[in-house]
């Protein structure tokens, strides 16, 4: 190490736009802010808006002015866009943002449940429910991301779940070869996946799209052919069980949510820790990280690039194929052509807009099933905001966070590119 | 190894090359670029598989059908580019493919026997490595170290050291010889590969010399710097370059304040100062990334500036396109022939004309015009010395040294008044470097303002009539071509002993 006087250079202070991003942030937090403040106040009735934990208008209940409330929450997201444009410390960005955004969803619904009311439990669960397909989704998506492999496939992996689940089902009249199956249908699609983009390097998206359709087709086929002429024979799949855990179930709000459900719930929450510290601290997570990142630096000290690639994807299939039976085996009871009706790609937006990691893509997936259960709860209760409006949230919040709105989404560097060795 | 033979297709990089490397020396591989070193090598790495030939390890035949095999045999190779993972710790980069785990089958990763590994390899040898930064934020030099690091965690006892010194200081390299020379005390072997001669002269036990594929000789250090270029490129080269003295007239390019930010939002150039007089060539010497590409990528209108001021005889550049940048008379050589001097699939004719295709005599904005082209790249071919069957043949068909000539011909063909030539002899032969320098240097003394940065500093030295030495992004001095190197080594690395900051002004 060389002694001499090394040159200390503080960087120049060079003129910083005005308009950086905490600013324009906290601008678009005052403008929605304002809408809501001015828009739903006025809109909103001046009637008691009530959040019940029960399944009706009576007992225990969060109740609020509906324009009482609507004003307020929305004077605060304006105050919390001010402070952004006021130019706080940069720890406190994310949760202004946060808090702006919540108190701009609160005083929507102040003004949509004015003079009626919502059922707490019910709005989680069912959240928790239209999430669980984009949760497993995503997840299978980190699992091949990680590794360099770009997934556009997860719908077709979901219909070919689904379709497995719903036949294999009702022909073992057993709802876990049902599940079994579907995990089948899923690494299928997976397989093909991984062999035409990681031996053949074709493009990864177009072979996404390409076995999309490949699976619309077939399950498509096979329904009109056999499952529609008899549907008692083919496409009456049993239903997964819901377990209630006695004791943790009295839990308010939470214990019905958690613990009065399904195993698929429970899958994929697992899964969502299993993942996150399989790829944190794991030898299998370094070196899947290390592949999607430099797979070149991952093969000069000995790690079969490819390998575990292949290995990832497939795995990815058996998450997505899970995934598919969520549609037959617990949402409904029957196959149908395309059921899946984009849910692949609202979980590919979870896992763009949760940043490749798991419990951002659980995050994510939780925030647009809010969406659709508010969506299918408008309608519901006719209101009179489309509920088209909230099926889009997804796909906007999804090009918001691909425009790097929201903190930098960065991709691992090396996804989608297919390692050929030199 | 014994006979090994590689080709690409009709290209044999490797023509039956024998060598051996004995216990505890260092020998070093020397070569141009393109010479195939670094593919025999690789071969050795188990990264290429020979067409033909044998490797022996310790007296045993071995086939290396990856790295992975080859690490088993105690082989270990630091690569010209890098091999870490930027968004990794130090101590993730060193333990990757060779995880410390604990939990069995699960594989759960021991971040404490990890992170004790590399502080006592680093110790043991003296390469001090900070386990928990992320790479992505080290300098080069201690990247290298890590990757050096990475190596001998792995127990190797053949060290290949692929152009280590490319990216470093004068005094890193020092460092660095010295690191090699201490490993190879301990037993290691190591293979060096280069094309500086003065670092072979200083290490080195034995010398391999590689020309276009062959061996053309092994040499002992005493052997004389002009006997090993000789052995290189086989014929004698002058590695001077004949000039008069500038005549320097008025200033034709002013750059002050300038500051412009990399792809990643960081700070590259952070407040230059520059003038070019028309008439004299300045210099751009420094360690690569250390802002002289998004100097000059700012300058031409690629990458846009934050502040300060970029001025063309008092007009300013700032907001300008690059073609508005070309066309008010300034000539560009990029830094990446391949990538942004030439479109490889295009004829050196169409090649010559890239910048001047929609204006008369090549063309309107609606047509080409084929016969003006044509007489256009006769002339050209002529000129430059493009040694090319046809102008009509692809460009990528061509050497490193007649693209390049291909481009500096382009370039040069419109009135200049300012010409900035990157790079301007990367991967191009001994013969065409000597062309395009007085090509360079005939310019000048038609009064065009000459911009030249360069990372290897003896073409800056040869070239220039003033040197700026740039580091982290600032000039820190600009200084006479006939400064002593080690002074201008020490700018480069950022050292300012001694208060000559305003020399040459």
């Amino acid at each position: 190490m060389s002694t001499a006087t090394v040159e200390d250079l503080t960087e120049i202070t060079a003129p910083d736009r005005f308009w950086n991003r905490q600013r324009r942030l906290g601008a678009a937090l005052v403008i929605i802010g304002l809408i809501a403040a001015i828009v739903f106040g006025s809109l909103a009735e001046s009637k008691t808006a009530k959040f019940t934990l029960s399944e009706d208008a009576e007992g225990a209940a969060l109740s609020i002015n509906g324009q009482f409330g609507a004003i307020l929450f929305g004077v605060v997201t304006i105050a919390a866009g001010a402070a952004l444009l006021a130019g706080v410390a940069k720890r406190w960005q994310t949760w202004l943002l946060g808090l702006g955004i919540v108190t701009f969803v609160l005083s929507f619904l102040c003004w949509q449940v004015a003079g009626k009311f919502l059922p707490l439990v019910d709005t989680v669960s069912g959240s928790l429910e239209l999430a669980l397909p984009l949760i497993l989704g995503a997840l299978a998506g980190v699992l091949c991301e990680r590794s360099g492999v770009v997934n556009v496939a997860i719908e077709g992996q979901f219909l070919m779940g689904a379709f497995g689940a719903a036949l294999v089902g009702t022909l073992a009249t057993s709802v876990w070869a049902g599940l079994i199956s579907a995990i089948v249908g899923g690494v299928i699609i997976a397989a093909m996946l991984a062999w035409l983009a990681i031996r053949f390097l074709v493009d990864q998206v177009v072979v996404g799209i390409v076995l999309n359709l490949f699976a619309l087709g077939v399950t498509g086929f096979l329904y009109e052919r056999l499952m529609q002429p008899d549907a008692l024979k083919y496409n009456s799949p049993p239903r997964l069980p819901e377990w209630k855990i006695p004791g943790l179930a009295d839990i308010p709000v939470i214990g019905p949510v958690l613990f009065d459900t399904n195993l698929l719930v429970w899958i994929a929450l697992i899964l969502v820790f299993v993942i996150h510290f399989g790829l944190k601290r794991t030898r299998w997570g370094l070196r899947t990280r290390a592949v999607g990142e430099h797979p070149t630096a991952a093969d000069t000290v000995g790690i079969r690039v490819r390998g575990l690639r292949y290995m990832n994807v497939l795995l990815g299939g058996v998450v997505a194929g899970i995934g598919g039976a969520y549609f037959t085996l617990v949402s409904t009871s029957a196959f149908n052509k395309n059921m899946t009706a984009g849910a692949g790609f609202i979980a590919l937006a979870a896992l763009i807009f949760g940043r490749w990691t798991p419990f951002g893509a659980l995050g994510a997936a939780l925030f647009f099933g809010f969406a659709q259960k508010l969506a299918n709860y408008l309608s519901a209760v006719g209101s009179p905001v489309p509920n088209q409006f909230l099926n889009m949230l997804p796909y906007i919040a999804t090009i918001i966070a691909v425009a790097g709105l929201v903190g930098r989404v960065r991709a691992p560097a090396a996804d989608g590119v297919p390692y050929v060795k030199s | 190894m014994r006979g090994i033979t590689k080709r690409f297709g009709d290209l044999v990089a490797n023509d039956h090359i024998d060598i051996t490397v004995e216990p505890g020396e260092v020998h070093a591989l020397l070569g141009e670029n393109g010479a195939g070193k670094s593919t025999l090598m690789n071969q050795l790495y188990g990264l290429l598989q020979p067409d033909e030939g044998e490797i022996l390890v310790d007296g045993e035949k071995k086939v290396f059908r990856s790295p992975r095999d080859a690490i088993a045999a105690g082989i270990g190779m630091v690569h010209q580019h890098f091999m870490l993972v930027p968004v990794f710790t130090v101590a993730e980069n060193i333990a990757l493919g060779a995880e410390e785990v604990r939990g069995g089958p699960l594989g759960f990763l021991d971040r404490r026997r990890n992170r004790k590994d590399v502080l006592e390899t680093s110790q043991r040898y003296g390469l001090p490595v900070d386990p928990d930064a992320l790479v992505e934020n080290l300098p080069v030099g201690a990247q290298q170290r890590v990757e050096i690091v990475k190596a001998l965690t792995r127990d190797v006892d053949l060290l290949i050291l692929d152009e280590p010194t490319a990216v470093l200081t004068p005094q890193e390299t020092d460092e660095l010889l010295a690191v090699m020379r201490s490993l190879a005390e301990t037993g290691k072997s190591i293979v060096f590969i280069t094309h500086k001669l003065r670092e072979v002269k200083a290490i080195a036990d034995r010398i391999t010399v590689i020309r276009r594929g062959r061996t053309v000789g092994t040499a002992t250090p005493d052997t004389s710097e002009d006997e090993l270029a000789a052995l290189m490129v086989g014929r004698d080269v002058s590695l001077e370059v004949a000039k008069e003295p500038a005549q320097p007239q008025g200033e034709v390019l002013e750059v002050a304040g300038l500051i412009v930010d990399d792809d990643r939002g960081v700070r590259a150039v952070d407040g230059v100062d520059l003038t070019v007089r028309a008439g004299e060539v300045l210099g751009i010497a420094g360690v690569q990334g250390n802002g002289q590409t998004e100097l000059v990528e700012a300058i031409m209108g690629l990458r846009p500036a934050r502040s300060g001021t970029i001025q063309l005889e008092g007009e300013s550049l700032i907001g300008k396109s690059t073609k508005q940048v070309l066309r008010s008379g300034v000539g560009y050589v990029p830094e990446d022939r391949s990538l942004d001097g030439v479109v490889k699939d295009f004829s050196v004719a169409e090649n010559l004309v890239l910048d001047m295709y929609d204006r008369p005599p090549y063309g309107s904005a609606f047509k080409l015009n084929p016969k003006a082209i044509a007489v256009n790249a006769a002339e050209r071919v002529e000129q430059f010395d493009i040694r090319v069957s046809s102008p009509q043949s692809a460009v990528g068909n061509l050497s490193g040294g007649n693209q390049q000539k291909v481009v500096v011909a382009r370039e040069m063909s419109r009135p200049l008044r300012l010409f900035i030539a990157a790079q301007p002899t990367r991967g191009v032969d001994v013969g065409s470097i000597e062309f395009i320098h007085k090509q360079i240097i005939h310019e000048r003394d038609n009064g065009t303002a000459v911009l030249v940065v360069s990372s290897e500093l003896d073409e800056v030295v040869g070239l220039a009539d003033r040197i700026a030495v740039m580091y982290r992004g600032r000039v820190l001095a600009i200084v006479s071509p006939d400064t002593p190197r080690e002074e201008i080594g020490l700018l480069m690395a950022g050292i300012t002993g001694t208060n000559d900051e305003e020399d040459g002004q």
